[in-house]
């Protein structure tokens, strides 16, 4: 079985019987998109999440309100059918504390916010979430089933 | 001047290196004061790399690590981050409590520890960056994570990513006796706050 691996700020999608992974997601969010009918499935791991609030932002894997598109595109030359995707997320951690109001430590809870905007704009389900809190996860998307494993330290394993 | 951090030139990376240089060196001298040991320190390495390639740089994206965390204020702003591996976390604290090393797991007073080794180190690190910059900086209290590398090399990466499509990071060897030490120290100021730091050094 091919296991794909996704990087920070990158984006990949297969069809069955393949894997997509993505290792150690912190304050990220990884998206994962998939459509059971043709057994596609998706998955990119955005860093921030606005491509208008930066200069710098030729990569659109890298932002929530970019990587979702080209992840869709890249799943209907796979033959992904874009009316029925579903969509799950993990990520979006907090990893550090502090008691000031520096916005970069939420960047995690404001990555789901845009990752979820982005996906209610396209009129993709989100039929599964497993964000927040203060650690970190490692996240495994079956495309034979569509099932997504998410990995922690000190946090359990839990399919969502 | 704009700095593009996906095409810094040879020149800046060397006052990089050299920065690294100086400020490892004052915590290695810090660290020795503390633990009344020689310590020896490798050359710091200056890396740069994609974001994709980040979290394997450390070995394993999934090794449990520990971040030492803080932010810096004053004429800079931005932070400062030392990632450790678990064993030398363990043989820093050893050194610190001048004893033998066992396979626990890291106590609430180790991590205490930890974090204490962490602020000296990292004060220190920036005492000398603000000596030869003349730029007032100053640090918070530290805030310790232990969790997956990639997770905890997220937090800055993600502050690098919204000045590019870069990290730049200092990697650091400090050594007593025959326990090592491997520590990666990221520096990561706002963009306008790099600027700030090569202007003053008159680099640009």
């Amino acid at each position: 079985m091919e296991t794909v691996k996704v990087g920070m700020a990158d984006l990949a999608a297969v069809k069955a019987p393949g894997v997509l992974t993505t290792l150690g997601l912190g304050s990220c969010v990884g998206i994962v998109l998939y459509d059971k009918s043709t057994k596609v499935a998706g998955l990119a791991h955005i860093m921030l999440p606005s491509s208008k609030e930066i200069k710098n932002n030729s990569n659109k894997a890298k932002f929530a309100d970019t990587a979702v598109e080209v992840l869709i595109k890249e799943m209907i030359k796979l033959g992904a059918n874009k009316k029925k995707l579903w969509a799950k997320l993990a990520g979006g951690a907090q990893m550090f504390s502090f008691n000031s109001s520096n916005n970069i430590l939420k960047i995690g809870e404001r990555n789901v916010i845009a990752s979820k905007e982005k996906l209610s704009k396209l009129n993709i389900p989100i039929i599964a979430e497993d964000t927040g809190g203060n650690f970190g996860r490692t996240i495994e998307i079956d495309a034979e089933s569509g099932s997504l494993l998410v990995k922690t330290i000190g946090h359990g394993n839990n399919i969502i | 001047m704009n700095i593009d951090m996906n095409n810094l030139n040879s020149t800046l990376i060397d006052v990089l290196k050299e920065l690294g240089n100086i400020g490892s060196g004052n915590a290695t001298t810090s660290l020795a004061k503390l633990i009344n040991k020689k310590v020896d320190m490798e050359v710091p390495q200056v890396k740069i790399l994609d974001f994709k390639d980040v979290s394997e740089a450390l070995g394993n994206a999934e090794k449990t690590v520990i971040g030492i965390y803080f932010e810096m204020e004053g004429d800079i702003v931005g932070n400062i981050m030392f990632i450790l591996d678990q064993s030398s976390a363990r043989n820093l604290v050893d050194i610190l409590m001048n004893r033998e090393g066992d396979e626990k797991d890291l106590s609430d007073m180790d991590i205490s520890a930890l974090s204490e080794i962490g602020n000296i180190l990292a004060a220190s690190y920036i005492n000398s960056l603000s000596t030869l910059t003349g730029l007032n900086i100053k640090i918070s209290i530290p805030s310790v994570a232990i969790d997956m590398a990639g997770a905890i090399i997220s937090v800055p990466a993600v502050q690098f990513g919204i000045m590019g499509d870069k990290v730049l990071f200092i990697e650091t060897e400090f050594q007593e006796d025959n326990k090592q030490v491997h520590g990666d120290l990221f520096l990561i100021p706002e963009i306008e706050s790099f600027e700030k730091i090569l202007n003053s050094l008159g680099v640009i």
